[in-house]
């Protein structure tokens, strides 16, 4: 089998506190010491530390990780725009790398020009924008505006355009950074439509997404990226699962949230923890489906706040979004928070999901959120099964995330009569 | 590592590019202004009439037996090039680090539009040089045959300053607010307001030092028929341009690694 992508104990150290240096600054320093080493005293940090891995030809491969794992270094050194420090790396065939779309549009220039600009700048010739011109409007569904400036569109056109003119690159290997991560549901299917087109294209494609779900769906394989080194390297599923696990920390009672590099905002007010608790604010051991429960979220303030709004947002574990909530959606205003910990309550009457591990991504921010105070502090929630159905069947993760209570009957003259008695349902699995 | 063949390769590849980014220039420049490109015009003739009055009525700074219009407009115009070449290749990586922290082609391609686009500028201004020409009937002379390779001279010159500048800049942020202040100088040291010929014998090795001397007075004496090209001023300007062309882009692959790193 044939390798489109070969990498070889690939390292990158990058320098850490000031990047940018002034002249004089280098004009001292080597006044001082003409012909010592200098900047002796500079930091470094691991970005990458010897990674090694193999990707064959037509191989979807996805790379997860957390934030400053390294996903981005490495795509980065795949798209030639970084240097690794050692190591080595070989591609072959013709590489298009997609860290961002629509790369080098111009405010001022009509959305048919930034086609060919960025068409031009993502390597395609004029005679291929050419050609595909039409499907690529087409595509965008910016037909009418096409002679508009792009300063005039929404950023939804502007990413539907980038879009565009990205899914009609023909590489033999594609490098593909969290393109998913924006826009509308419509338009990331539309995305992952067009991966998948270029995945049964036999294309070599390498993909970094927070998108659990859409990794899984897209990739065979997984390379799971921790601090700078590969984790685990298999199957996507697998390689998914484990990712997720280790998000974990303990779910028993109480969970203290972890510092990711994920985590945002400005820290006037901080979640320290999470506490689950029985309605009658005695400690729990486990949540399991349909349990009654109060989720008590600690946080730590250093100033007054005014008008704080507590929200948060449930996950999967394969991050689909399950819903969001917030304090003043449900007629909760909080007029202040003064400096000091504090701590403020969701009672849950009856916590409708199936036995999984989900994560809830925790939020302070103002009232507009133009302000966040603390943000995707995560923390995770492992539901374990109960009896809910009340039949001795205990549904599991392959029956979905939620339930809805419910009752189901039959015609009188179908029921088989209160002396059958239950025996069915336990032979299902 | 400098110019290897490899490289020239790909740069060939990117020609498009190099077009591209050019046309986005000249597009937007000329977009973003209400007058357009009449700024191509007015910048280089509002310069030429102040040079007249002042240097010429007011200071009598001789100018060489030739009209004083035309003898400063002929400077002036690749003067400008050189100086908004210099200035915008210079910024050239810095102003558009999203594209160098996010896609790969050769990073030379920056400057080298920048160089390309400025071109058009330098076009209007030859053509309404030509105007003046014709005004002041003046006939071309045959040395216009020499004009297009002063051009690519001027260019290549540009680029090295320029390309060595861009370089400079993504690694030292002070280097931006020095590029004015020398371009203010270099007009002085460069014989745009005066005659390199009033320059004393003594101090014109000064004056062939400044690689911008040979082309720029080659500019004005190709164009007007009876004054002689001082070639030995030429040569000097063409030797020197190649060593810095060769430096430049030299030190800007050199540099050009850490590029996205530290812009």
């Amino acid at each position: 089998m044939t390798h489109s992508i070969e990498i070889q104990g690939l390292s990158k150290r990058y320098r850490i506190g000031r990047l940018q240096r002034t002249f004089r600054e280098d004009i001292i320093e080597f006044a001082k010491r003409p012909f010592g080493r200098r900047n002796k005293e500079a930091e470094w940090i691991w970005a990458l530390r010897d990674v090694s891995f193999e990707v064959a030809e037509g191989e979807v491969v996805g790379i997860i990780g957390r934030n400053g794992a390294g996903k981005s270094t490495l795509l980065k050194i795949l798209s030639k725009i970084t240097y690794p420090t050692e190591g080595n790396i070989k591609v072959r065939g013709r590489v298009s790398s997609l860290l961002e779309v629509g790369t080098g549009f111009h405010e001022e220039l009509t959305g048919r020009e930034n086609i060919y600009l960025n068409g031009s700048i993502l390597g395609m010739k004029k005679r291929q924008v050419d050609k595909c011109f039409d499907a690529i409007v087409a595509f965008s569904g910016v037909e009418q505006f096409i002679d508009t400036q792009i300063k005039r569109y929404s950023s939804g056109m502007r990413l539907r355009l980038g879009f565009a003119v990205a899914a009609h690159l023909e590489p033999d290997v594609l490098i593909v950074d969290e393109v998913l991560a924006v826009g509308d549901a419509g338009f990331q299917k539309k995305c992952l439509d067009a991966m998948e087109g270029l995945r049964s294209g036999g294309r070599t494609v390498l993909f970094v997404s927070h998108n659990l779900a859409a990794v899984e769906n897209l990739c065979s394989r997984g390379i799971w990226l921790d601090g700078g080194k590969v984790r685990k390297d298999g199957g996507a599923k697998e390689v998914i699962l484990a990712y997720m696990a280790s998000f974990a920390g303990s779910t028993t009672g109480e969970s203290t949230l972890e510092d990711s590099e994920s985590r945002k905002g400005n820290g006037e007010i901080r979640y320290t923890r999470v506490e689950y608790l029985n309605p009658d604010r005695t400690p729990r051991a486990l949540t399991r489906s349909g349990d009654s429960l109060v989720i008590r979220f600690h946080y730590h303030a250093k100033n007054t706040v005014p008008f704080p709004v507590f929200w948060f947002r449930l996950f999967t574990n394969m991050g689909t979004l399950i819903t969001e909530s917030a304090c003043d959606t449900h007629g909760v205003d909080v007029p202040r928070v003064e400096p000091g910990a504090g701590y403020i309550e969701v009672e849950i009457e009856s916590l409708n999901l199936l036995p999984a591990q989900y994560y809830f991504s925790l939020w302070i921010t103002d009232s507009v959120e133009s302000l966040v105070y603390d943000g995707d502090a995560r923390t995770l929630l492992e539901v374990e099964p109960a009896n809910i159905y009340a039949s001795g069947w205990t549904p599991t993760s392959r029956q979905g995330i939620a339930y809805f209570p419910q009752r189901w009957s039959v015609p009188i003259a179908l029921s088989p009569g209160p002396s059958s008695g239950p025996g069915l349902p336990a032979a299902r699995r | 590592m400098g110019l290897n063949a490899r490289w020239i390769l790909e740069l060939w590849g990117y020609r498009e590019l190099v077009f591209f980014l050019a046309w986005r220039d000249v597009k937007v420049r000329y977009k973003q202004t209400v007058l357009g490109v009449l700024w191509a015009v007015i910048q280089p003739f509002f310069t030429m009439v102040v040079f007249t009055l002042l240097f010429g009525q007011l200071a009598k700074i001789p100018t060489d037996g030739i009209p004083g219009p035309i003898f400063y407009f002929s400077a002036l115009v690749p003067w400008i090039y050189f100086s908004s070449t210099l200035t915008n290749a210079g910024m050239s990586l810095v102003s558009n680090s999203n594209l160098l922290t996010k896609i790969y082609f050769p990073r030379i391609i920056l400057p080298a539009a920048v160089a390309l686009s400025n071109l058009v500028d330098f076009f209007i201004g030859s053509a309404l040089f030509i105007g003046f020409m014709a005004y002041y009937e003046i006939p071309l002379g045959w040395s216009l045959l020499l004009w297009p390779s002063l051009v690519i001279l001027l260019v290549l010159l540009s680029l090295s300053f320029g390309v060595f500048l861009a370089a400079l800049n993504v690694k030292y942020r002070d280097f931006r607010y020095a590029i004015p202040f020398a371009i203010q100088l270099l007009l002085f040291a460069t014989p745009i307001i005066y005659p390199a010929s009033m320059v004393p014998e003594k101090f014109r090795w000064l004056v062939a030092l400044n690689p911008l001397s040979g082309v720029i007075e080659a500019f004005r004496y190709a164009l007007v028929p009876g004054s002689a090209i001082d070639w030995k001023l030429l040569w000097f300007s063409i030797g020197i341009t190649a060593v810095l062309f060769v430096a430049g882009v030299a030190y800007f692959r050199s540099a050009e690694k850490a590029f996205a790193d530290i812009v």
